[in-house]
């Protein structure tokens, strides 16, 4: 049975002018332990995918199933990293874990588990240092390492993370890449990423699905990268197994699916068009 | 040490200049934040002094600072007098209660108590009991509604217009309403309160609930959606959604509300105790104002400064609880 299975999921917003159809059939199957990218241009409803998923959006039509079970509703078998982090800065490190191990393990661990367990998956992401700091007094980077705590700390089936590194810096998000792949190497946790970074996506995913653009987006390629583990970005660099992976995408992203951005050029064009007709004449 | 210049209270620039730190820096942070503040209040006070003598009422001339000062040890003085007199009394009573208990064992005392004039320290009590009892019943009903209305659109969008309708009335309005109420509703043969501190409790209620109401609500609706998100993935109990993520968002915007609805508190209670002539500071000032002696005019300045640093004391003690209670030590209070 597919672990996770997407099925011609279909989602339609309601605007003033009419529904809008983010997502058209969206089909997907996903193995146990497998690491899967979602890629795409911004706004084609990669995060609406992840967010019917987590179950945070209801697809119009078509669904998700988990483990044959229908998912209808957000739940703690599938954690969410955020984009931004999304700790409460009044909780120190350590509490915005423990509001999630207690909510995931009431009743299950004494307190003293807890405690072990919260410990233990903040030393995971390297934040054991840090348990009792607030989230306004650690870097960027740190947060999202905390985020991803908390995410593993309930067991998740299925980890999703929305652009988990999108917002730090090339170096941080380096150490985040390989400390993610380190956890995904002694946990085999299904992964769902979302992420606009091609090197990214290659170096650490089993599956890169390439997305089309939107309104009505759906799943246009499906890239296996076959790599071994563990990977070494370094020694990638050079691999032409590697090179061809990121050129494959790059090509769906900017000659198949090239997303035209047409906006700022049209304005400029309606305002001369919008010119007095005498200037024109004159000039 | 962090020195951020126009932020230093005074009493830091103090310890850190006992301790020999930055003497330059802190004795210009000093100055700034003890002797700007003099400056001001001293230039307020010349131009008081140089303007009074000018005016002349029907109750002669209007009180400069002195005149003022002098009433204030006045009105000082004869709540002392009205003290001692008051102990007299009680000892009194005290003997005659053991004579007669002398004479016959079986006397059980009467409660007697003292029926002295009440002075301007007796009014100034009574409305401090008065404005917080009223403020904490305002609080306890805004803070729990705003909560419960922030957390709903749809209610929210329900109970705006009510509030915003409700809102401006001025106590004066609400005044012979409230009054009739409390005396139809409040019938009991041994009342543990007075029906006139309900009516000036119950006024300041209706008009300083709103601020709270309205900013409790505004803060538990700006919760981040990603905490929503984190709630809804974590399935919080209502309850601990609440305690955990949207009560401690809405915090600061819960003590802007709590602090605007104390001073519109202190100022409805002293119009409210003119009105209805309840015992309090209003009623000092309104029969000072009918009793149109000399002293007067200055009796009510005394008043009407004390209103202010009152009024002032209050705003200043919710910063101190905000600051103790709420989790952004690094917001700028004001």
């Amino acid at each position: 049975m597919t672990h996770l299975h997407l099925d011609h999921v279909s989602i339609e917003f309601p605007t003033p002018k009419g529904p809008f159809k983010a997502l058209h059939e969206v089909s997907l199957k996903i193995d146990k332990g497998e690491f899967v990218s979602l890629i795409g241009h911004s706004g084609c409803g990669k995060s609406t995918v992840l967010n019917i998923v987590a179950g945070l959006h209801q697809a119009t039509a078509g669904g998700v199933l988990l483990d044959g079970r229908e998912v209808n509703a957000p739940g703690p078998d599938r954690g969410v990293v955020f984009q931004n982090h999304s700790l409460a800065p009044w909780l120190s490190v350590y509490q915005n874990v423990e509001l999630a191990v207690r909510q995931v393990f009431k009743g299950k661990k004494t307190r003293a588990e807890m405690r072990e367990w919260i410990q233990h998956n903040l030393e995971l992401v390297h934040m054991g240092h840090a348990m009792n700091r607030r989230p306004d007094e650690i870097s960027g980077g740190m947060k999202q390492r905390v985020g991803i705590a908390r995410a593993l700390a309930m067991e998740p089936k299925v980890l999703l993370m929305d652009e988990p590194f999108g917002a730090l810096d090339a170096l941080t998000r380096a150490h985040l890449q390989d400390s993610l792949m380190e956890i995904h190497a002694d946990l085999n946790n299904t992964v769902i990423m979302i992420t606009h970074d091609v090197d990214e996506a290659v170096l650490l995913s089993d599956r890169i699905v390439m997305m089309t653009n939107g309104p009505a987006a759906t799943v246009g390629e499906i890239l296996e990268v076959d790599l071994e583990r563990p990977r070494r970005r370094v020694e990638l660099g050079g691999d032409p197994r590697y090179v061809q992976h990121r050129q494959e995408v790059l090509r769906f992203l900017y000659e198949k699916h090239a997303k035209i951005e047409e906006f700022p050029r049209r304005q400029a064009a309606d305002r001369q068009r919008k010119a007095p007709p005498q200037a024109r004449k004159t000039g | 040490m962090r020195l951020t210049l126009p932020n230093l209270t005074w009493a830091e620039s103090l310890r850190s200049l006992t301790r020999g730190e930055l003497p330059v820096v802190q004795w210009q942070a000093l100055a700034r934040a003890i002797l700007l503040p003099l400056i001001g209040l001293a230039a307020f006070l010349f131009v008081w002094a140089q303007t009074a003598p000018l005016i002349n009422t029907s109750l002669g001339q209007f009180p400069g600072p002195a005149q003022v000062y002098a009433q204030a040890g006045n009105l000082w003085a004869e709540h002392r007098a009205e003290q001692a007199r008051a102990a007299e009394f009680y000892e009194r009573v005290e003997q005659m209660n053991a004579q007669r208990l002398a004479q016959d064992p079986n006397y059980v005392p009467r409660e007697r108590r003292f029926s002295g004039r009440t002075t301007f320290i007796d009014q100034v009590k009574t409305s401090l009991q008065t404005v917080l009892a009223g403020f904490i019943v305002a609080s306890v009903i805004a803070i729990p509604l705003g909560i419960v209305i922030g957390l709903s659109n749809s209610l929210y969008a329900a109970a705006n217009p009510v509030i915003q309708l409700l809102k401006p009335i001025s106590p004066l309005a609400w005044l012979p309403l409230v009054t009739l109420v409390v005396s139809a509703l409040y019938v009991t043969d041994n009342p543990a309160f007075s029906r006139s501190f309900l009516v000036s409790v119950f006024t300041v209620t209706l008009c300083s609930l709103w601020p709270t109401l309205i900013n409790t609500a505004v803060g538990v609706a700006n919760t981040s959606r990603d905490l929503l998100n984190v709630s809804r993935v974590l399935r919080l109990s209502w309850w601990t959604h609440v305690r955990r993520i949207v009560l401690p968002g809405a915090v600061p915007m819960i003590f802007t509300g709590l602090r605007l609805s104390l001073g519109i508190a202190w100022m409805v209670l002293i119009a409210a105790e003119m009105l209805s002539q309840n015992p309090g500071l209003g009623k000092f000032v309104w029969d000072e104002f009918q009793n149109g002696s000399s002293a007067s005019l200055s009796r009510i300045m005394v008043a009407v400064i004390v209103i202010g640093m009152i009024g002032f004391l209050l705003d200043r003690s919710m910063l101190l609880l905000q600051r103790l209670v709420s989790w952004d030590k690094a917001a700028v209070l004001r």
